[in-house]
């Protein structure tokens, strides 16, 4: 039996990548494999680490449980595109410059989360913070310094918004 | 000599991380070389069972597939692990042949072109097994009844008896003894990201390269070689990034050689990824063990003597640190305290089961967790404060350096300090008042203390130190930090050395080409042992560059001295800075007689004793009679590491090791059935603590050199998970007292606590 394959368009980190993958392939795997985006990592494949967490049309998905075909015509945003090539993300600064990241496997999936949060929740207290993190397990850091870097990043966003 | 620390004890942020926020790190299965094949592993259903059949031929007609391989096929020696002197060890088979011994043993490995078509297959392979009766209970497997391995005519695979001073003695004159039989519960280390292992055999060149998610890539290269009959300077193993170990990822693994066999058959490179379902029962487990204590003790809780008797379940086959673990428990049972006379034995005993091996602490925190739970039962024997009772056994400062019965040694410490500081920190006179009023109320409060010594650091590590004509250095280490950050520690101690920034110092470590022994990360070792061989190479470098400098100069190398990136002649305005000293290095003729070009040297730190970082913890939690629920209100700790490189790295470390041992505490566990089949299949239900339930912990500080290294650093990859799970348990327990209830068993998961509460309830 050969594999049924679709081909799909979408916009990756905005630009537009027509795509051809098996059907039953998660978005996780045709971001990393197809599209060779290796930031987006996968740490339980069940949709209970948040490791894999990208944007689809700018709000957090876990990629491990959606089918890259369900992302046809959507865009879908990795870590990669935060930032630019010369600067850091305010998000991600801030987890550099507290210590918020050890291994740093699940620290993808966290930034994603983290910059849609501050969007919303542009001045939020402890306790929403580590409530924004309940979908996401982190096994190095023990959450204290994510806390702390959060915290900042949403200091360094503020004056932005004017 | 300009001897200045600028960059020593520095918070830095990591060198390792604008990669890693960017999602530019390379984890093994972000590996992906043109042609790579992936591998599936077919593994045991059953706990223990006789292999009749394998039948792969649908497997071998499916998509994809390019092999299908069980034991007869490759006939590869079990996996290379050595165990302590008189142990019965059963090496791991690399695919079982004849029997399984545990749920998730690999069986067979299905080579296809993608992992899908791979799994697809694997699902194809029909194995028909014979059931055995499995042992899992590892006092019923003491009996011997039903063999793990017949071979072996036991269960057990090494016994460990010490006897120091006059135990029956001082039995015998106790003013009281406090029984108790404690158990430590099988967890699983759950790094986020699983193994993984990709090889490449380059068959023109007899060359085999592995990228491996390990902690130790020179153990793995040496096991390959023994497995595979190949020279160990025609592998290379590479770490690359490696999202978190804990010690699972010290053992050489069955899949790990399977891999670089199939790539060296194959000619093609080949991968496999563990995925977390099978990382759940083939990735090595920890703790796993329990105890039966007496302990003597005088009317004031001094401590006289410990009776113990450990039994360990390791599972069912020896891995690389499977043995040494319950064995170092016996050697550091004591602890921090004062005690005198000590009988203890271990067993370890072989059960149908997923093998343990080290996991962060590995022996220590077990030990750690029996004698904190002792010291509160003896305290509520004796009615007496449990901090009391604690800075009453501690061993005083002027102990060191010590000699545990057990045969342990301390280097430097002031235990009784750490505990004053903690309490003072903590404000336990309050708490307890606190405690009283609100009991008044009917809310239960918990006051958890713990105090704690690591004994680590161990063998020995090779660094070289290169300074390249433009000035920037690189360092190559044998250690092979996994999210540490490790490269920014050994990068500080570098550039205090050689008077070049750490951002001009790249770390190159978790690759065998970069030095030729190494023995990784694991131990709370990197920085103490790692860094001290950065030391001594850097040091060696820093004096040539002396010499060159003092010939350019035109000085004596004595009045040259080393400040903030410059060579200046003391008390005149002549300098060269080291940029123009390591050009100069590369140029035969601008150096002075007797010295050959270049810049890089080679040093070495072998460890003639262990370190003994210590500390004490303290844990405040909430206890909801009506739901058994748990609340951590607040978490204390005070920790002596010594020297400390850089701080935030430090904080770091206690802070995740903290949480870890919550886990431990109030959450995790391994549970099997007893035919020996896993509950845990999936995280979901593998409860890691998460955000919302772990602590902010409130971290304070003691330092106490170490005099056994050149950076007086003792080392703290461990010490939070020590100190930290007898804390989190012991304030649980101290809530329950009201209750009468004086021990439970870990994790205190609601369900546990509360029916503890109500049957208390019932009795009270
Ligand atoms: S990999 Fe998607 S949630 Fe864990
Ligand atoms: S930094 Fe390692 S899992 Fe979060």
């Amino acid at each position: 039996m050969r594999e049924p394959v679709r081909t799909i368009q979408l916009s990756v980190n905005g630009q537009a990548s027509t795509v051809t993958v098996p059907v039953r392939k998660t978005l996780a795997d045709v971001l990393r494999e197809e599209l060779r985006l290796t930031g987006t990592h996968v740490g339980c494949e069940q949709g209970v680490c948040g490791a894999c967490t990208v944007w689809l049309d700018g709000e957090p998905v876990r990629s491990c449980l959606l089918l890259a075909v369900q992302a046809e015509g959507h865009q879908v945003t990795t870590v990669e595109a935060l930032g630019t090539a010369d600067h850091l993300h305010p998000v991600q600064q801030a987890f550099w410059e507290n210590h918020g990241l050890q291994c740093g496997f699940c620290t993808p999936g966290i930034l994603m989360t983290v910059v849609a949060f501050l969007r919303e929740h542009p001045a939020p207290s402890r306790e929403e913070i580590r409530e924004a993190l309940a979908g996401h397990l982190c096994r190095c850091t023990g959450y204290q310094n994510i806390v702390r870097a959060v915290e900042d990043a949403a200091r360094r966003l503020r004056p932005a918004r004017g | 000599m300009g001897e200045g620390t600028v960059w020593t004890g520095r918070r830095m942020p990591r060198l390792e991380d604008p990669k890693l926020v960017r999602g530019r790190g390379a984890f093994v299965d972000d590996l992906m070389p043109e042609g790579t094949l992936h591998v599936a592993v077919v593994r045991s259903p059953h706990a223990h069972a006789r292999i009749l059949r394998i039948e792969a031929a649908r497997a071998r007609g499916a998509p994809g597939v390019v092999a299908v391989v069980t034991a007869d096929d490759l006939s590869l020696p079990p996996v290379p692990a050595e165990g302590l002197r008189g142990a019965k060890l059963a090496p791991h088979p690399t695919l079982a042949r004849g029997v399984v011994r545990y749920v998730g043993e690999p069986v067979a490995a299905v080579v296809a072109a993608s992992r899908a078509q791979a799994e697809d297959a694997a699902a194809l392979v029909e194995v028909a097994y014979e059931p055995l009766e499995a042992v899992t209970d590892p006092q019923e497997a003491l009996h011997d009844r039903v063999l793990v391995h017949p071979e072996l005519r036991t269960n057990v695979a090494y016994r460990r008896q010490v006897r120091a001073g006059d135990p029956d003695g001082a039995f015998a004159q106790a003013y009281r003894v406090v029984r108790a039989t404690i158990r430590q519960q099988r967890v699983a280390a759950i790094p986020m990201e699983t193994r993984g292992v990709l090889a490449s055999w380059d068959g023109a060149l007899g060359l085999l390269t592995v990228w491996s998610s390990t902690q130790v890539p020179h153990d793995l290269r040496d096991a390959l070689a023994d497995a595979l009959g190949l020279e160990a300077n025609r592998i290379r193993v590479v770490a690359p990034d490696v999202g978190g170990g804990f010690g699972a990822k010290l053992n050489t693994y069955p899949e790990e050689v399977l891999v670089a066999e199939l790539s060296r058959r194959l000619g093609r490179p080949v991968k496999w990824v563990e995925s977390r379902r099978e990382n759940l029962v083939a990735t090595a487990q920890g703790r796993s063990q329990a105890g039966e204590f007496e302990v003597a003790c005088d009317p004031r809780g001094r401590i006289l003597a410990i009776r113990a008797r450990l039994v360990a379940d390791i599972g069912a086959y020896t891995l690389a640190t499977t043995v040494d673990i319950p064995a170092l428990t016996v050697r550091v049972l004591t602890g921090p305290y004062a005690i005198d006379h000590v009988q203890a034995e271990v067993a370890e005993v072989y059960t149908h089961k997923t093998p343990t091996g080290a996991y962060r602490g590995a022996g220590r925190p077990e030990a750690t967790f029996y004698l904190e739970r002792l010291v509160d039962l003896v305290a509520a024997e004796l009615r007496l404060d449990a901090a009391v009772v604690r800075r009453r056994n501690l061993l005083p400062k002027s102990a060191f350096p010590y000699r545990s019965p057990t045969g342990a040694r301390y280097d430097s410490g002031d235990y009784r300090k750490a505990l004053r500081v903690l309490l003072d920190r903590a404000g336990y006179r309050e708490l307890r008042r606190q405690q009283a009023q609100l009991r008044a109320q009917g809310r239960y409060l918990g006051i958890g203390l713990s105090c704690y010594v690591e004994v680590c650091t161990f063998g020995w590590e090779t660094a070289r130190v290169r300074v390249a004509p433009d000035g920037s250095a690189v360092v190559f280490t044998g250690t092979s930090p996994h999210g540490q950050g490790g490269a920014t520690g050994l990068a500080q101690v570098a550039a205090d050395r050689l008077g070049i920034p750490p951002d001009r110092v790249q770390v190159v470590h978790g690759d065998t080409l970069a030095v030729a022994s190494g023995m990784g990360t694991a131990g709370s070792r990197t920085l103490v042992v790692g860094g001290s061989a950065v030391l001594r190479a850097a040091d060696k470098v820093r004096r040539k560059m002396q010499r060159i400098a003092a010939h350019l100069l035109e000085a004596s190398v004595r009045d040259v001295e080393l400040r903030d990136g410059v060579f200046a002649v003391r008390g005149s305005e002549r300098t060269v800075t080291v940029a123009a000293v390591a050009e100069a290095a590369y140029q035969a003729s601008r150096l002075p007689e007797g010295l050959t070009p270049g810049l890089e040297e080679e040093g070495t730190f072998v460890v003639e004793q262990a370190t003994a970082p210590f500390g004490a913890h303290l844990c405040v939690v909430e206890v909801d009679p009506e739901t058994g629920e748990v609340d951590v209100l607040r978490y204390v700790s005070v920790d002596d590491c010594g020297v400390v490189v850089n701080p935030l790295l430090v904080e770091g470390q206690i802070q995740g090791g903290v949480v870890q041992a919550m886990g431990q505490a109030l959450l995790e566990e391994v549970a099997y059935d007893p035919a020996g089949q896993p509950l845990v299949a999936t995280l979901a239900d593998y409860p890691v603590p998460r955000a919302v339930h772990a602590p902010a912990i409130e971290m304070h500080r003691t330092v106490t050199p170490s005099p056994t290294n050149p950076l007086g650093a003792k080392g703290v990859g461990e010490a939070g998970t020590i100190g930290a799970t007898p804390a989190f348990a012991n304030a649980v327990l101290d809530a329950l007292r009201t209750f009468g209830v004086l021990h439970l068993d870990t994790p205190l998961r609601p369900e546990r606590v509360w029916r503890a509460i109500r049957e208390g309830r019932a009795w009270g």
